[in-house]
Formats: C-alpha cells, structure tokens, sequence
C-alpha cells in the first residue's frame, strides 16, 4: 500500500531527532489521537541577506507515513527561505513521495503543519510580521487541536478514572 | 526483499501455513477425486465418502456426533449462521448476551440484529480481558435468546470462563455460542455447556474458506444459504471437498500434536513475557497466565505499532497491531479500548502469535530485533522513555 519512495524515507529517515541549536519548533498532534510530530528549524541569514532555514530536524511519533513525510517535509524546507517554506503544502509533501493511501493523508498534513508550526512560532518570537496565510492556518491548526482534545475528553476522563488509582 | 528462508512468521493468529500432511491429505481431491459430493456416480460416491470421514473425524476431535457438524466457507460464515440462524428460527425472543472483545465476526452479525430490532448487551471485561460469568446470569431475561462469549481472545489471547458461562445459560434455558478459532486444538473445550462453536481450518494449519459449526442436537437454526439443499438443509452449496478433507486433516494434526507443541508455544510465551518485559516502557496486553499459548500482546510506549510491525517486516518478521494508524478508522483496536489500555499505550500494541512452525532460534532471533527495532524508533521520537 506504500511507495517505494515511502517505505525508502520510513527505513533511512532523513534528518531526524533534535537540532541542539534550534531557533523554532512546531509542535503539532497529540499522543491520544496517536500521531506527533514535532519539528525543529534553525534560521540563519545567507549571504544575500534573506532568511533560509539553514537547517531543520525533527521527531516524530508515528506511523510509516508519518514517518516517512517527516522526513520528507525536512527534505523539501532544508535551504529554503522563510517565503518559500511557508508556501509548501502537505500536498506537495504527499506528491514527493509518490502519493500516500488516503486514509494516511492525515500524516501528510501533520507534517506539513509543523513546519508552518515552526516558522509561525520563529516569526512571533522575532517580533515579525504575520503573513496573513499563514496566520490563518496557525489559527485553523490551533482549533483543530482543540476539537480533538475535546472528542477525546470524555475518553480521556474514564482512562483517567480507569487508571487513576495505583497507575 | 529478504530471502524466505529468513522470514520468521509470528503471526499465526491472522493465519498459518497448511502443514504438508494436510497438503497432502487434500491433493487427491482437486482433479482425481474431483466429484461432486451430490453426484450419484462412482466420482461423487468418492467426494462423498470423503466429506463424511471428514466429518466423523471433527466430531471426534470435540466428542460430538458427525450430524452435528456443519461445514462452512470459515468461521465468519459460521459465527453469522449461529447469530442470525437461531434469531431467525426463534423470533420470538429479541435479546442478545456478547461481549466487546469478540471478533468482528461475532460483533458485526450482532449489531445487524439491532438493525432489526433486537437487544444486544455488550459485556465489559476486566483489565485482562476477562468476563465475569456473573455478569452474564444478570443480563440474562425473559426474552434472551443466545449468550455468545469466544473461547480464547484472537488480539490479546486471554481464555474466556466459557464452562461457567455456559453452565449458567444451560440453568437458565438460554443458547450458548462461542466462536473457538483460536482455542480449539489449543486448550480443552466444554462441549457439554457449548450448544454451537464455529472454528475455521486456515488458523489451524489448513486451507482458507473452510470452517465449521458445530450445532448440538436439536437446535434449530435457519439457513442463511438457500440452494441445493445442502448439510442438511442448513448450508446450500457444493460441498468443498479438498478443504473439508484438508481441515479434518489439520484438525487430526492438532489434536495428535497438541501434547506436544502447546507445551513448546508456552514457553515460547513465557520467555516473550518474560524477556519483553524488561524493557523500559512496556505493558503486557492480557492475562499472564489465563491464555492461548500462542498469543502475546504487548504495548511499546512512545511508539506507533503500524512503524513497529513494519520496522520488523524489513528484518523479515512478520507480525501485527492494533494500534489505530494500523486501522481504517483510525481508531484502536475495540480489544484495547475494552481492557482499557491508555489511548498513548494503545497505540504502540504489538501482536506476537507462534505456531507448530516456530522455533526457539526463530523467538531468540525475535528478541534480539525487538530491542533495537524499539530503540530506533524511540530515538526518532518526541516521547522519551527509560531515560
Ligand atoms: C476469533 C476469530 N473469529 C473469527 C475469525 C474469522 O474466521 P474466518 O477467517 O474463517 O472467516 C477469526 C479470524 O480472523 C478469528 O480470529
Ligand atoms: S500517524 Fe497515525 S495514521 Fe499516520
């Protein structure tokens, strides 16, 4: 069900675990939904004067998709401008890898969020602007993790309640 | 790709490898003893000898007459008969007694009744997947028509107290089924309390689309299969005579090897236990003692199961999950969810299942993979364990 190119990202991940010298990171999902991924951006300017993200990395909890478009995210954005970063889509994420079965296109749109996670979260700790895309999915991303606590909330109590007493 | 001869099959609940015996035991019947059963003829007088040997040795296996065995295309066809049969050959009671661990096979012909209009109660379990035979004498009611419990768990392999259960609903005068696929040939089985019990030949070292019910003397069911006339009026449909010879064949096998290879599966699962267990971060999923031998469920934390089962398959181990990502609904498995694992441990589950064919070097080679496999997978994760 997966590509080749997919089952090659997944066996040999590109630029995985935590950048020690980071500037931003995106944190995106939520472990009782079952996927996170949280991705790492060092942001330096090249010798033009424009700001690239020189560097990026990440860690993720998974599945194979989730994986291999982790990888494959920090592939694409690696060198990029800030511009060009913000403009990737988790369809471009998704088409780089040959496709993904549909019911694991969510895996693609995890990843591409962290990184609009990450850029969102260097701009405001740099004072910027907010280009107004990408702070309308910032806001779309936000709601979206909220409506899942909220779903899991009820299941999250009887867990709770389940395991509550003596772990 | 790696070589078969370096695969190492550890998921013998999904399905087995056909023995060779019982490969052998089938092969006449495809294109030398190729008659129809029904046939009048010397070629279905063959067929026929056949389906009925093949029968008298099943009803052996469990002690039961061969009349009361009934072949089917598998253990969903023969979980559906007994649900929807009984219900429709006695409408006038509207309730059902099942579980939330059984198999789709069970749960799904269960939920069609109460698109029908019937009563289902759905049975919680204890931490280790258990139900408690008490629960089932309170759900019972005027108006019960089955209690329905498997015998051994298919995900997690807690065994069920279906001599108790069934105890219960014989003093009440209410039907009991359980789907046995994968007990039988592994533990002992009550039939005394069982009135029906479906197995399928393919988890038992025989062919896929074959299965049986069993079906105690005088109970009535309606066919769900209206044709020829076949078993009895209960299953139309030519009868599949090498897969029924193959799963008498492999039903013979378990039984004559059962003394011997359940020992083995075991210790196999003792040592899993055991050896699983001193990893950081993980969980047994099921009772450590009160189970088939031959499954093991474990939870990983900090890692998905679908990356874990397909981290093994590159070292050429094959197992399963029931983690959600592995799932169409994205949802964890209901066995999970009904034992109460964490939603986070829940989705790093890992189902190890052995069978006739595995071996002590295959379990060492398995735990020397697991914890690198785990390892690498954590190293890759947001979620820090044992640190
Ligand atoms: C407990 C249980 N019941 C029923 C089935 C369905 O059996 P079959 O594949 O013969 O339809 C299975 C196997 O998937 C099973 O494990
Ligand atoms: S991470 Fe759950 S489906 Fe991909």
């Amino acid at each position: 069900m997966y590509t080749e190119k997919v089952i090659e990202h997944f066996r040999h991940p590109h630029n995985q675990g935590k950048l020690p010298d980071y500037t931003a990171v995106g944190k995106v999902g939520n472990i009782v939904c079952g996927d996170v991924m949280w991705l790492y951006i060092k942001v330096e300017q090249d010798t033009s004067g424009r700001e690239v993200i020189a560097d990026i990395s990440w860690e993720t909890f998974g599945c194979t998709a989730a994986i291999a478009t982790s990888s494959m995210v920090s592939d694409i954005a690696k060198g990029k401008t800030i511009e060009e970063a913000i403009a990737i889509t988790n369809k471009d994420v998704a088409d780089e890898l040959g496709g993904l079965p549909p019911v694991k296109l969510h895996c693609s749109a995890l990843a591409a969020d962290a990184l609009n996670e990450a850029i969102y979260n260097y701009l405001v700790a740099a004072g910027r602007d907010i280009p107004p895309a990408l702070a309308r999915r910032h806001a779309h991303i936000a709601a979206e993790m909220n409506t899942l606590e909220q779903r899991y909330a009820a299941f999250l109590e009887t867990q709770e309640a389940a395991h509550g007493e003596g772990g | 790709m790696i070589e078969l001869a370096e695969h190492i099959y550890l998921d013998n609940s999904a399905t087995t490898a056909v023995a060779l015996e019982v490969m052998a035991a089938m092969q006449p019947y495809f294109s030398v003893v190729y008659g129809n059963a029904s046939s009048l003829h010397g070629f279905g007088r063959d067929a026929r000898r056949a389906v009925e040997n093949a029968r008298a040795q099943i009803a052996e296996t469990l002690g039961v007459q061969p009349e009361e065995i009934f072949f089917t295309s598998g253990a969903t066809e023969a979980n559906n008969l007994a649900i929807k049969g009984l219900a429709a050959a006695n409408p006038e009671k509207r309730h059902v007694i099942t579980t939330k661990i059984e198999h789709h096979a069970v749960l799904h012909p269960c939920a069609w009744l109460q698109t029908q209009g019937y009563d289902v109660t759905y049975l919680d379990v204890d931490a280790y997947g258990r139900v408690d035979p008490e629960a089932v004498r309170a759900a019972i009611r005027d108006d019960t028509l089955l209690v329905s419990v498997m015998a051994g768990n298919n995900e997690i392999g807690t065994i069920e107290p279906i001599a108790r259960i069934g105890e219960i609903c014989h003093e009440r005068g209410v039907r009991f089924h359980t789907d046995a696929v994968q007990a039988y040939g592994k533990i002992p089985l009550p039939l005394e309390v069982i009135d029906l019990l479906s197995v399928s030949a393919h988890k038992l070292n025989g062919p896929k689309g074959v299965g049986f019910l069993y079906v105690r003397r005088g109970i009535k069911l309606t066919p769900l299969l209206h044709g020829g006339g076949h078993e009895r009026g209960l299953r139309s449909g030519t009868e599949n005579t090498p897969g029924i010879v193959g799963m008498a064949a492999a039903a013979q096998l378990a039984m004559s090897e059962q003394d011997e290879v359940v020992p083995r599966l075991r210790e196999f699962r003792d040592r899993l236990i055991a050896e699983i267990s001193k990893l950081p971060g993980t969980k047994l999923n099921g009772h450590p003692k009160e189970s088939l031998p031959h499954i093991t469920n474990f939870s990983f934390a900090g890692i998905e199961g679908e990356s874990l089962v397909m981290r093994l398959d590159e070292h050429g181990i094959a197992t399963s999950t029931g983690s959600a990502c592995s799932s169409p609904n994205l949802e964890p498995s209901h066995v999970l969810q009904a034992i109460k694992v964490p939603l986070s441990m829940a989705h790093g589950s890992l189902r190890i299942s052995t069978g006739r064919d595995t071996t002590a070097e295959q379990i060492a080679t398995f735990l020397a993979v697991l914890p690198q496999v785990v390892a690498d997978l954590r190293a890759i994760s947001p979620f820090k364990v044992g640190e």
